[in-house]
């Protein structure tokens, strides 16, 4: 598991490019974060973790920027904070996305393990606990589902 | 216990008395906005995987100003499936290739205030100059609202920002934005509601202050609100309309006051909002093209501020010029102000997102300086990466085509 580390201000452009957005997640995925990093999609790998620092995400409400990092296997991503948008965008989508002031003390090496209802991300690596915002229940129980969509499967296949 | 505008509209949404910055929730929605790239293409899949229908098709309206016009098979293909959507779907409200969402929501009537409403689309605030609460929301959320009605919420902080005075000839709403951006950063409204305040306030018409709110999501405010008042009223063409309004004492997050009449223009360099100054500290950079377009800057009012400036001149570098609706188009035409762009050398594009989101023909090309009266100007969103991008006002914009550098509107206006 590899950590990738970006700086602030990471934009939705640069996630989902506007000249991509009429293609499949599949096609826009192949594009995500290249103006930043050339290599990043095709060197990326599941479980893969994504840290940066202030407001990533910010821009666009188009959430094949949170599925482009989710499709090509990104499996968490921490930041010092998100654009609020992004964040619902993320979550319902299935991937974690936390709110941690120390995220930059997290290094390449960090192996990370993580309880958003608390809101604790434990490095493994270095045996250090770092502080996160928790994420709220109501959104905790529709992650464990899979995220916003299977969610409204299951409560509308209760409610039939 | 005295509320916030947003409290308020927050807790009528959610069926109670009141609310407290921070608490979790549910809101019923009055009206949900979506347009052709986030919409009924994303949407559709999602809802006949579920099996669901929309809760109530008279609380949605949908808007094509993305692919428009198309300009290849994929662009025809989203185009089509919104319209044979909106049909199946039982959707009447619908507003194809008439311009941007954001202008042609109001322009057509949708809006009220004390709504609360939600959009497909980030610059969905601007909804917020009129009273409402209006924020952007994903196409997979989108999905949920149209299921259920429903919308889940953390009940929003309110930072004020209160304009005294009034502002000085030659400087918009824009200059109001951009200033806060580059002092506040991009993060500055921290996904709570920033509401705008104050006699400068008042006195802006109602287009501006949709600046102000559309430039909210810039600001990362969730969204951006001001006071209803007859200025709303006259907009809106309403006899009778709701006054929505801060109660007095509310306790806010902040509250920054800023005297008006001296706010100078203000210039964003590449490649972020934030990268803000004064005019005069970039004064004469050479620009090639000059672009006035998008919901933030193409509106009946951004078209007259960058015809004040060029009436009788003639542009120096590429002018374009995307009217923000047809129906602003229109009046521009009838008025005068279009032919006087039009005199001035300006090359009119389609009434649609275009340049400013990345769609279109007219995409910059490599190493291009420009000057544009849209809302981001990050890195390879207009075009090229090497594209130089900087934000300003329809004034400064318009100032800056006549003489090709970047100038000050302000010695066009004495």
């Amino acid at each position: 598991v590899k950590v990738w580390r970006f700086g602030d201000d990471v934009d939705t452009d640069v996630l989902a490019p506007g000249r991509y957005m009429k293609f499949s997640i599949e096609e826009i995925a192949k594009h995500c974060l290249e103006a930043l990093d050339p290599d990043f999609a095709s060197s990326v790998r599941p479980g893969d973790v994504v840290v940066a620092g202030r407001n990533f995400g910010t821009g666009s409400s188009r959430d094949q920027a949170p599925a482009a990092l989710k499709h090509l296997g990104v499996s968490l991503l921490v930041a010092e904070t998100f654009a609020g948008l992004f964040y619902r965008n993320a979550l319902n989508l299935g991937l974690p996305a936390l709110v941690c002031a120390d995220a930059g003390r997290i290094g390449p090496g960090a192996r990370l393990s993580v309880d958003m209802e608390a809101g604790k991300i434990e490095n493994m690596a270095t045996g250090e606990t770092l502080a996160c915002e928790p994420i709220p229940r109501h959104l905790v129980q529709m992650m464990r589902d899979g995220g916003l969509l299977p969610h409204l499967e299951k409560r509308l296949a209760r409610s039939a | 216990m005295p509320q916030t505008l947003a409290q308020k509209l927050v807790a009528r949404a959610a069926g109670r008395s009141s609310v407290t910055p921070g608490e979790i929730v549910t809101c019923k929605v009055d009206l949900a906005m979506m347009h052709d790239s986030g919409g009924p293409r994303r949407v559709k899949p999602m809802l006949d995987r579920l099996g669901a229908r929309v809760w109530d098709p008279s609380k949605v309206v949908v808007i094509t100003d993305h692919y428009v016009p198309a300009q290849d098979d994929e662009s025809r293909k989203i185009l089509r499936i919104a319209r044979d959507w909106v049909r199946e779907a039982g959707i009447t409200q619908f507003h194809d290739t008439q311009g941007i969402c954001h202008v042609v929501l109001p322009e057509r009537g949708h809006l009220r205030p004390g709504m609360f409403a939600v959009g497909g689309d980030s610059h969905s605030p601007t909804g917020g100059a009129f009273a409402a609460y209006m924020f952007g929301i994903g196409a997979t959320e989108m999905v949920s609202v149209l299921v259920t009605g429903e919308i889940w919420l953390k009940v929003p902080h309110t930072i004020v920002m209160q304009f005294d005075g009034r502002f000085a000839r030659g400087v918009a709403a824009k200059d109001a934005m951009l200033h806060l951006i580059g002092r506040f950063g991009m993060d500055g409204g921290q996904y709570q509601a920033v509401e705008y305040r104050g006699e400068a306030i008042r006195a802006l018409p109602m287009q501006e202050r949709m600046t102000l709110c559309n430039m909210s999501a810039e600001f990362g405010g969730q969204t951006g609100l001001i006071a209803s008042d007859s200025v709303t009223r006259e907009f809106l063409k309403l006899d009778n309309m709701e006054l929505w309004d801060s109660d007095p004492g509310a306790s806010v997050l902040a509250q920054h006051r800023f005297d008006a009449s001296k706010l100078a223009p203000q210039v964003a360099a590449p490649h972020s909002p934030a990268n803000t100054q004064p005019v005069d500290q970039l004064k004469n950079i050479r620009v090639d093209l000059a672009y006035i377009g998008a919901c933030t800057g193409a509106k009946l009012e951004d078209l007259r501020m960058a015809a004040q400036v060029l009436r009788g001149r003639k542009s120096s570098a590429r002018l374009l010029v995307a009217p923000a609706s047809l129906r602003d188009q229109n009046k521009a035409q009838e008025e005068g102000t279009l032919q006087v762009l039009l005199d001035a050398g300006a090359e009119l594009l389609p009434n649609a997102c275009g340049i400013c989101a990345g769609y279109g023909e007219h995409l910059l090309p490599e190493n291009v300086v420009a000057i544009s009266s849209t809302a981001r100007n990050f890195k390879g969103r207009m075009g090229a990466a090497s594209a130089q991008v900087y934000l300003a006002s329809p004034y400064t914009v318009a100032a800056s085509a006549a003489t090709g550098r970047i100038s000050d509107p302000r010695e066009f206006l004495a």
